[in-house]
């Protein structure tokens, strides 16, 4: 039964995915659309972005210094270490998971809204494509300004560690920046910006598609918001798994 | 002309339409009718493509919609407007901006011409000078005039109303009723409109349909409904006493005035 019901799913995402790639009714809405959806998604969530980064650059390196403690690796491995875990896996992992709660709910709670309210009827029988002008600018501008949500992440973060070791004394100013500068990896830069690419698609269309099928009154629609979350953070955290091993 | 054949709609093992064949004619309002649950929203919703039928046909002239790909079928929506039971105007535009949405979508033309064409539609429902106020600031039948005045924007040949009179007072109810009527004699297009509304059915039912529990039972005009002794109809028309002792009474004025 849960199987069938995750195939089902599954299939119905993928048929919605297939619609939303189509010649735009008019491409000057579409492009106004995505443009409003990339003000909304990134501009919309710099602040919790910049809050948590901060925070999460801030624990990891006061906890990485901690275990440092009195062993005989050298002080500056704490700048190195939070620049690694900070680009691999906390900037853009963390940060889209958030996102999935603020940016998920919000987009899953919009369409449903309007699917409840005959809005997306009204659009169809106007000759709209609604899964193609409703999804896809939403799907775009996510692939387009979460990654660049996550670079800010990523560089706030590295800050935030900077600033719970240096300006206490657990480290020097120039030992941090050693660490910051040793052993670095391209690779590591791509890897996230691949994930966060990944991610940004994976919560945003799991959002639309909750939003887009909902039946039923308020009760439904907060299943739905709460589903797109749930799932949303879910598959960020399968293919986080899928990545690490693809490209490490 | 819309016409259907043997149209039946299941949902699982609920049969909701069962062999609708009918015509919906051009240039008459095209009502409609059943109690609460006989098939009409889901009627409509046919209609309009929203739902495909589980057997049979819908025709728009004579070009069978379901036969139609998906872009066809929004061709042919191009040439459809409907104004929804809840209105489903968008809440973040202005009534202007709801007005102008199909033609920023649809057409080339600059945005003075697309002023100029909101203007005409809001003076075509009455509704003069208020482009700029959002919907949540205009009254329920306001509410209705704008939803008529973005369905006809694209100067639509077919015209569908979803209970056009719900959660309106009487006096309203008869204007909305007018004025779907004025348009669609004036415009010469094909107005289905899905009611309960006893008004309507006297007052601009020039082609009734009446479902019950998903059969269509009856169809004629309002000048029939009073004439017809098909007992499913009286029911359904006359359910009061008080309804009943007025249609007695108009028959007897009309037989002694014959």
């Amino acid at each position: 039964m849960v199987i069938d019901n995750m195939l089902y799913n599954l299939g119905r995402y993928v048929t919605l995915m297939r619609s939303t790639v189509a010649r735009p009714e008019k491409f000057s809405m579409y492009y106004k659309e995505t443009i409003r959806q990339m003000d909304a998604i990134g501009v919309g969530s710099v602040f919790i972005v910049l809050l948590i980064s901060v925070f999460i650059g801030m624990v990891t390196a006061v906890q990485f210094a901690d275990q440092l403690g009195d062993s005989f690796v050298p002080s500056y491995y704490i700048g190195y270490i939070v620049r690694d875990i900070t680009i691999i896996e906390m900037a853009p992992t963390i940060t889209c998971l958030v996102l999935a709660g603020k940016v998920g709910s919000n987009i899953a709670a919009e369409i449903g809204g309007m699917r409840q309210k005959e809005h997306i009827d009204a659009m169809e029988i106007m000759g709209v494509n609604t899964a193609a002008y409703l999804i896809m600018p939403k799907v775009l501008a996510a692939v387009v300004v979460i990654p660049m949500l996550v670079a800010i992440s990523a560089f706030v973060s590295i800050i935030g560690g900077y600033i719970s070791t240096v300006l206490p004394g657990t480290i020097s100013h120039t030992e941090y920046v050693l660490g910051l500068r040793s052993f670095f990896v391209p690779r590591y830069v791509f890897m996230m910006f691949v994930k966060a690419a990944v991610f940004a698609f994976l919560l945003t269309s799991v959002s639309c598609y909750m939003g887009y099928y909902v039946k039923g009154g308020s009760i439904e629609l907060g299943e739905a918001s709460t589903n797109a979350v749930v799932v949303s953070d879910v598959l960020i955290l399968v293919f986080d798994f899928l990545i690490a091993l693809l490209l490490t | 002309m819309i016409r259907t054949q043997d149209i039946t709609k299941s949902f699982g093992e609920n049969e909701v339409l069962k062999g609708i064949t009918t015509e919906f004619y051009d240039g008459k309002p095209n009502l409609i009718i059943g109690s609460s649950g006989a098939g009409k929203t889901v009627l409509l919703k046919l209609l309009v493509g929203l739902f495909t039928p589980t057997t049979g046909k819908v025709f728009y002239d004579d070009v069978d919609l379901f036969s139609l790909d998906d872009d066809a079928i929004r061709e042919v929506r191009m040439k459809v407007g409907m104004l929804f039971q809840g209105n489903a105007l968008f809440d973040s535009m202005t009534v202007g901006e709801n007005i102008r949405f199909p033609m920023d979508m649809f057409t080339k033309k600059t945005l003075k011409e697309k002023t100029k064409r909101v203007d005409e539609c809001l003076e075509m429902v009455n509704m003069e000078g208020i482009n700029d106020r959002f919907p949540s600031e205009v009254s329920g039948g306001m509410q209705k005039r704008v939803g008529i005045a973005r369905a006809m924007v694209l100067e639509p040949k077919y015209l569908f109303c979803d209970e056009p009179n719900s959660g309106l007072d009487p006096k309203t109810s008869i204007l909305i009723d007018e004025l779907i009527c004025d348009l669609t004699n004036r415009n010469n297009i094909t107005t289905v409109i899905n009611t309960h509304d006893m008004n309507s059915v006297m007052g601009i039912g020039d082609n009734i349909v009446l479902l019950k529990d998903g059969h269509l039972v009856w169809q004629g005009d309002k000048t029939q409904v009073l004439e017809s002794e098909k007992e499913v109809l009286q029911d359904f028309i006359f359910a009061s006493p008080f309804l009943r002792r007025l249609r007695e009474d108009a028959l007897k004025q009309r037989h002694a005035h014959d």
